[in-house]
């Protein structure tokens, strides 16, 4: 069974380029806006949409993040909302993959099965959840591939060559590779230690590497794109997105222009990479 | 609702860390390798004569233990019921039973070379335990706590600061002990090689809720003991207060197997349960999965974690440890809760009654003691758990007191 995610890999990889994956926070500054930025971005150069479905307590998010989250919160996101956001997208565009990313709270409390059918009706085709390592592989992720949707792992700097088998067992779609330890908007990733990383993971998998975590300029989208599959871009985007809300956090005029022009600038630097041949 | 109850009470949590459905690893994967080794670490500590040996040096001539069991004499015929003792852990050096716990994970620590120490702290007694520690065997001490929390528990603060410790004030969230457990997280997240995170109660992701109530233990084992050589055998009932549940659980577990115990666990109700304004997880809250486990929280209906509220700091979270939250649903510990008016109530009557002032915390467990002991017979042996000393809530009852005479 080929999900979106894997028709769109295998579409890039033909091409000889890597995808550009983009994060923004369902409901981030208010549900029309989101919206109005999630149908803008394959546009503007995003090949994966990313959604952030938003959590009080991120913990592994830096202050961009968070912040991004609590004003969806505050403009009355929730799950049911997310998921409407995913459908209402669907409508005009049946082809770019979307994610959904964030905590297993939220997804708990709606009811795994529950959150799993309408997902699914939503078109959603994959799940990346921060606080499920596979040493709970029961609660969502079973489920999840049982279902149909891509399971995402996240990859790290501290998953050794013993651990990885059982981190890229029960993965699919593809694999995030988290380029630093710490919190999402922090420091910038090494390009060469990434990309040696990046080699070490393929060496246990066929599936994409995609890697996040830091990226926030064209230059470094480019650099990473060079041997990655992916390149994830997060905080650069909703620090962005920030910039343009007006005093009160409300979405300007130019909310979805200023998160665009960044994103076609990302895009830009993911194309003009010149792609390592594969080993 | 009845349920099936186990042979023993004592056995958990199975291997993956589980009690019934409550705990696990709910973690980022950066962590999870890190969690495992501090369970292979603390396996091996465990199976070490001569950790426990060291251990007990500290507990006895750091710490001071044991600390004494006290026969409320006064409160005890003001109440004319239940014979009430003191398990006296305000009487431990820092003034608190947090420091058993921090002292079996620093010498953890230590073992595992690792020489950076951070800790969150909701009332600051877990911060200065940790940073006394620290300070003790030289190692690096970061201790995030919440801004609300820094300013009403500024005795703590400056211990902290004069021990050597970074005190790093939170402000996401609600700027409370939850937000600075998150803080931790994201500390330990980003300096996973050389930083271990001492957390102060039986929560997280395993093995920290078994691993903290072993350490905390300590209380129960002695209060067997002591209660056998005053009385001639066990208490009828044990009172502690809930923050995350480890001074009740270190009173508890050695207790848990023997049926004709009573045992009480006593939540923050802050304004009432029904404001919604309260710390009362399991009163008021439902099965969620945050910082590492699963367990009882305060949440609304998408999932998202609400703040709590209570007058003390070292309650003022919206969780419980997932042991509680098993033996709740076992009908094993009965949990009831006390207002931040009772707990007020209560630590001036304690005050003034046995000349001993109680921290913010275990007046909770006192104030359901004034309603528990007269109902029962002068031969029934209830033990409170005086987790801390009141000194740092001093300002804080004081500012509560005249804004009610207002
Ligand atoms: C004196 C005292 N008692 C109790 C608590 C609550 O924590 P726990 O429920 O883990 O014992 C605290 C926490 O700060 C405390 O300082």
């Amino acid at each position: 069974m080929t999900t979106r995610i894997d028709r769109r890999f295998a579409a890039l990889k033909a091409e000889g380029r890597a995808a550009l994956v983009t994060f923004t926070m369902a409901g981030d500054p208010d549900y029309d806006t989101a919206l109005a930025i999630a149908k803008a971005l394959p546009k503007a150069g995003a090949d994966v949409i990313e959604l952030g479905m938003p959590f009080t307590d991120p913990m592994a998010d830096g202050p961009a993040i968070q912040a991004a989250g609590l004003r969806a919160l505050a403009a009355g996101q929730n799950m049911i909302k997310t998921l409407k956001l995913v459908r209402e997208f669907r409508v005009s565009d049946n082809d770019t993959p979307i994610v959904l990313m964030g905590y297993y709270n939220p997804i708990y409390i709606y009811g795994v099965e529950k959150f799993l059918t309408d997902a699914i009706a939503a078109g959603v085709d994959g799940l990346i959840v921060v606080d499920l390592p596979p040493e709970e592989d029961e609660e969502l992720c079973l489920p999840a591939l049982k279902a149909g949707l891509n399971f995402i792992r996240l990859a790290t700097p501290t998953t050794d060559d013993k651990r990885l088998p059982a981190v890229l067992n029960n993965t699919s779609g593809f694999v995030y590779y988290v380029s630093i330890t710490g919190i999402t908007g922090a420091a910038a990733p090494d390009a060469t230690k990434v990309s040696a990383a990046v080699d070490r993971i393929k060496r246990h998998t066929k599936l994409p590497v995609a890697v996040g975590f830091g990226v926030r300029s064209a230059e470094q989208a480019r650099a990473i794109a060079e041997n990655a599959d992916g390149v994830v871009v997060g905080s650069a985007i909703v620090d962005v997105l920030r910039g343009s809300l007006d005093k009160s956090g409300k979405a300007g005029s130019g909310t979805v222009k200023a998160v665009t022009d960044l994103v076609s600038a990302l895009a830009e630097g993911v194309k003009s990479a010149r792609r390592v041949p594969a080993k | 609702m009845t349920v099936q109850q186990p042979n023993s009470f004592r056995t958990g949590p199975d291997e993956r860390g589980h009690f019934g459905i409550y705990g696990g690893r709910f973690v980022a994967e950066t962590l999870m390798p890190n969690i495992l080794q501090l369970e292979a670490a603390y396996t091996a500590a465990k199976a070490d004569p001569g950790f426990q040996k060291e251990m007990d040096h500290h507990l006895t001539h750091f710490v001071g233990r044991p600390s004494p069991l006290y026969f409320a004499e006064r409160l005890t015929t003001k109440l004319g019921g239940a014979k009430i003792y003191f398990k006296r852990e305000d009487l431990n050096h820092t003034g608190a039973h947090k420091v058993n716990n921090v002292t079996g994970q620093i010498m953890l620590a230590m073992r595992m070379g690792k020489k950076r120490i951070i800790a969150e702290t909701g009332a600051g007694m877990h911060g200065v335990a940790t940073a006394t520690l620290c300070a003790k065997f030289g190692l690096d001490c970061i201790v995030y706590m919440g801004a609300v929390d820094v300013e009403r528990q500024q005795p703590n603060v400056l211990r902290m600061k004069m021990l050597g410790a970074e005190v790093r004030a939170v402000t996401s969230g609600s700027h409370t002990l939850k937000d600075a457990m998150n803080e931790a997280l994201r500390d330990w997240v980003t300096n996973v090689s050389d930083t271990f995170y001492c957390i102060g109660t039986v929560a997280g992701p395993h093995p920290y809720p078994a691993m903290v109530r072993d350490f905390q233990c300590i209380i129960g084992k002695e209060t067997r003991e002591q209660m056998q050589a005053a009385e001639g055998r066990l208490p009828d009932s044990l009172v502690a207060c809930i923050g995350g549940g480890s001074n009740a659980m270190g009173l508890f577990h050695p207790f848990l197997d023997d049926r004709s115990v009573e045992i009480y666990g006593v939540e923050a109700a802050g304004h009432g349960i029904p404001s919604g304004k309260h710390a009362a997880s399991v009163a008021g809250g439902r099965p969620g999965v945050l910082h590492g486990n699963r367990t009882y929280l305060l949440m609304d209906a998408d999932g998202q974690i609400t703040e709590a509220h209570s007058i003390s700091a070292g309650l003022d979270y919206p969780g419980i440890g997932p042991e509680h939250s098993w033996l709740n649903d076992m009908g094993r510990v009965k949990f009831l809760s006390a207002t931040d008016d009772e707990a007020v109530a209560a630590f001036q009557l304690c005050s003034q009654l046995e000349g001993i002032i109680p921290a913010l915390e275990p007046a909770h467990a006192l104030a359901r003691v004034f309603d528990l002991a007269p109902k029962l017979p002068k031969d029934h042996l209830m033990v409170v758990n005086m987790s801390g000393r009141g000194d740092k809530d001093l300002a804080s009852v004081e500012a509560y007191l005249a804004s009610k005479k207002k």
